[in-house]
């Protein structure tokens, strides 16, 4: 079985399950957590969106 | 009220319970389970399913192993960050995946997915090692 994830997926899968593993290890509460773990996908996420405009205006 | 600064200052001088050994070991075998004996069930689960489904996803990307005798320094960083899945990595060198393909190109994703399934699950094998010694509830 072969899988093909574009890039954006792949980043998207990739964000998410870091974020998890990030957030159960990274805080004590329960509810900060899923703050921190909220915060790392959506830095992630951020990060490949900011990278991918700065390479588009790059390449112009 | 407990202290928490005095209880991780205990914990620190108190000698390595069976626990603080056993929950690492099981941890970096079978990931989560680390978390799970020692009842965080549903953080045990969350690591295991996100550690393992990066690691899948990873093989299922035409991904390739690296293994311990790789000669090249990369190779090595590559061959500590998948050693890091444990029973995942065991189970790949024995059934021979992980070969990669050039073909594909989303192979080097794959590579890399897998890399960080077996950091990430370093990571877990510390939170589950700072739990049992009461570092960490």
């Amino acid at each position: 079985m072969t899988i093909t994830l574009n890039h954006f997926s792949a980043a998207a899968v990739f964000a998410l399950f870091a974020s998890i593993v990030f957030g159960i290890t990274h805080r004590e509460t329960t509810r900060d957590m899923v703050r921190y773990g909220l915060y790392c996908f959506a830095m992630f996420l951020g990060g490949v969106l900011v990278a991918g405009w700065a390479m588009w205006i790059l390449r112009r | 009220m407990a202290n928490p600064t005095a209880e991780k200052s205990k914990a620190q001088s108190e000698p390595l319970s069976m626990m603080a050994v056993l929950a690492p070991a099981i941890g970096w075998l079978i990931p989560g389970a680390g978390h799970m004996i020692q009842k965080r069930w549903i953080r045990g689960l969350l690591l295991f399913v996100s550690v393992a489904t990066l690691f899948v996803l990873g093989l299922a990307m035409q991904g390739r192993i690296y293994k311990a005798n790789g000669g090249d320094i990369l190779d090595i960083l590559g061959f500590v960050g998948d050693v890091g899945a444990g029973g995942l990595y065991i189970v790949t060198m024995a059934a021979d995946w992980g070969q990669g393909a050039i073909a594909f190109a989303t192979a080097d994703y794959g590579t890399k997915f897998m890399i960080v399934a077996g950091l990430l699950n370093f990571i877990a094998v510390a939170d589950a090692y700072h739990i049992a010694i009461g570092k960490k509830q």
